[in-house]
């Protein structure tokens, strides 16, 4: 491999280990499912990505076109919108695993 | 709100229908769809789902005013806008005018973690805020199961699909759902089960390379609806649904006449053709005239003024119009003017069924007063009998409805003459029968009139000839010796005139030698007379000589006497 390829690489990686996460969650009002996937979401947040994120909660009955233009169907949906591969995660959030891998913050088994 | 829908249902005696608009489905089911209520569409792929869900929210919209919402799991707004562009149906016109939102729901599988519990709130609030958009009153969902491939977790996804079928129901939004026919059941992912009021069943069959679509309402709860199978066609008009029996026999008649375009042939038919409105058949042998006979009532309503709309499934209009002009029938003014139209297709192009549809989509376009098929036997090829003759009577009932008159031709081979292959003559109120008769080494067309309900009508043979001046009928020779036509009764009519001139011939003759015989007898008898006057001229010159000689003797004696001085004569004695 050759030297800025190698660079690359670790640039992506050094990216990933501090980059910056913007995180949306849409839910369709507080119910007891929205709260406990803001409440999970925090969660992962504050312990693995402290300082470098940038989350959203939006509720769709306050936005109804945006679910259309999200293309929101399940809800709670997350959207990680950066870094880059863009991922959807449904659900409360619970599984916690399952998120870090999707987030791209623990590796995959 | 679905409480008074529940009242207003009770007051009438059926559940309220939701006009499609639809060509034909309002009639199969009574008035629509019902009401409020969701119906499924199922059928499999390229059946026409989409098509006709989205039919019905534009006929909604235009046609009664009422802005419907099109959900779409497959495809995109602009790929759908695309689609039925060629229907003639704008969707970007109605979404601006408020009549029509779209909504195009976007599932990738891969981009989808499952984290936990969920539900399908966000299609809720998605299709709500469409519905309120607009103020829908219908909704497609087209086609919803495509979710089944988006969300894994079947449980959470068939309780949310029935809370929102329920939730539909709730809105008094009147909704078409559609879904993929799957293996042994209605659905792929069995939906059905959660729209329990209407099911339409789509199905575009083939068979012998013969595709045909149709559809059946498998269930229309709380309706009186037909259950039969219904053929259906997509064009550029959208979708034409055709009951496939027509319920009663009940259509209005007509006592006017029309004419054939053949004198003689009124003449055979009481004097004054056929009743307006009337099924005709004209069957015949191959070459004995059918086209030409059709040709001429086609012209006849052209000459009247009607419109005449003329199937032909053998010939090309180019080609009956060239055959035609060889007997002296011009049928392309008619055809300029529009009053002639022809279809001519080959009955293998589509299914009966499909046959049907535009037969009807033609009349219905044309209004014709008379519709000429030739022939039909040729639509024999693409079903089995049993079919041809049901659509035939589908027909001649759509037709007769329209007091439109229908002539068939019918292609029939020698040996079944009086029966026609299609068992059709029992529908047809005047029957036709050309036949090709060959006698002594040529062929003549020779033409019956089998029936004419309704009217006198003549029991006679006619030879049909056809020149290139046009049809004639003429009497055929009927004597002692049978049927001639053709030269058979050319022959037959010299021969008679032989006959006749050797009858003149002899009668002369005999005239003659008897007045040879009279001459020669007046001769005997003058002669004859002749000799008796020369008899009696001689016996009188006999009688004259010998009266003198007796005046003679007696003077003589006289004479002597006083020569003698014999006695005075007075005192002679007796001598």
């Amino acid at each position: 491999m050759d030297e800025p390829k190698i660079k690359e690489l670790e640039d992506a990686l050094k990216e990933r280990e501090t980059g910056h996460y913007v995180l949306r969650l849409y839910v369709a009002g507080l119910n007891r499912i929205s709260l406990r996937a803001i409440e999970n979401l925090k969660k992962i947040c504050e312990e693995n990505l402290q300082g470098r994120y940038e989350l959203e909660v939006i509720d769709i009955y306050q936005q109804p076109v945006l679910a259309k233009g999200e293309q929101i169907i399940a809800t709670p949906t997350l959207i990680k919108q950066l870094p880059p591969p863009l991922r959807r995660f449904i659900g409360d959030l619970s599984q916690t695993e399952k998120i870090l891998v999707g987030l791209d913050l623990r590796p995959k088994k | 709100m679905a409480e008074t829908d529940g009242q207003n249902e009770l007051s009438h005696r059926q559940l309220a229908k939701c006009p499609t608009g639809i060509t034909g489905m309002d009639e199969i089911t009574g008035g629509g769809l019902p009401r409020g209520r969701p119906t499924l569409v199922c059928g499999g792929a390229g059946c026409g789902k989409t098509l006709l869900s989205m039919e019905f929210v534009v006929r909604g919209a235009v046609n009664y005013g009422e802005p419907g919402v099109f959900m779409s799991f497959e495809e995109t707004s602009e790929e759908l806008a695309k689609n039925v562009a060629s229907m003639g149906f704008d969707l970007a016109d109605l979404e601006k005018q408020k009549l029509l939102a779209l909504d195009f729901v976007y599932i990738e599988r891969h981009e989808i973690e499952e984290t936990g519990e969920y539900d399908l709130e966000g299609l809720f609030i998605r299709l709500g805020h469409a519905i309120d958009s607009v103020g829908a009153k219908r909704v497609v969902l087209d086609t919803v199961e495509a979710l089944f491939a988006g969300f894994p977790n079947e449980l959470i996804l068939r309780s949310e699909l029935r809370r929102l079928f329920r939730w539909l129901k709730d809105k008094g939004v009147t909704t078409l759902i559609t879904g993929e026919r799957g293996e042994g059941t209605l659905t792929r992912h069995g939906i059905e089960e959660y729209v329990s009021d209407a099911v339409l069943l789509l199905d575009h069959r083939v068979v012998d390379q013969i595709a045909t679509r149709r559809l059946r309402f498998i269930k229309y709860r709380g309706s009186v609806h037909g259950t039969d199978e219904y053929p259906f066609l997509i064009d550029e008009s959208g979708f034409s649904i055709l009951p496939v029996t027509s319920l009663t026999l009940d259509h209005a008649v007509t006592s006017e006449r029309v004419s054939t375009g053949i004198p003689r042939l009124d003449g055979m038919l009481g004097g004054q053709g056929y009743y307006r409105g009337s099924s005709l058949l004209i069957s015949g042998t191959a070459g004995s005239g059918k086209t030409s006979l059709a040709a001429y009532f086609a012209d006849a309503a052209c000459r009247r003024g009607e419109r005449c709309l003329y199937l032909a499934f053998e010939e090309s209009q180019n080609q009956i119009i060239r055959n035609m002009r060889s007997i002296g029938l011009d049928l392309e003014p008619w055809v300029k003017q529009g009053l002639l139209k022809f279809h001519a297709a080959r009955s293998t192009l589509y299914g009966l069924e499909m046959h049907l549809a535009m037969i009807h989509k033609l009349a219905n376009d044309f209004q014709p007063a008379t519709v000429i098929m030739d022939p039909i036997t040729n639509l024999s090829i693409v079903a089995s009998l049993n079919e041809v003759k049901s659509v035939l009577m589908r027909l001649v009932d759509f037709f007769k409805n329209r007091q439109i008159t229908i002539l068939f031709t019918n292609l029939t081979h020698s040996g079944e003459l009086e029966a026609t292959t299609l068992g059709v003559s029992s529908l047809m109120d005047t029957w036709l029968l050309l036949l090709s008769v060959e006698s002594s080494g040529e062929r003549n067309r020779v033409f019956h009139l089998l029936k004419s309900r309704g009217m006198a009508h003549s029991n006679q043979m006619r030879e049909f000839i056809i020149t290139d001046k046009g049809i004639d009928l003429v009497d055929v020779y009927l004597g002692p010796g049978g049927v001639f036509t053709g030269a058979a009764r050319l022959q037959q009519k010299a021969q008679e005139k032989g006959a006749a001139l050797a009858t003149q011939e002899e009668l002369e003759r005999r005239r003659r030698v008897l007045d040879r015989k009279r001459q020669i007898m007046e001769a005997q008898v003058a002669a004859l007379q002749a000799e008796i006057s020369a008899e009696e001229e001689e016996l009188q010159a006999l009688q004259d000589k010998s009266k003198l000689q007796q005046k003679t003797a007696g003077e003589e004696r006289e004479r002597l006497a006083l020569a003698r001085q014999a006695d005075s004569p007075e005192f002679k004695e007796g001598e």
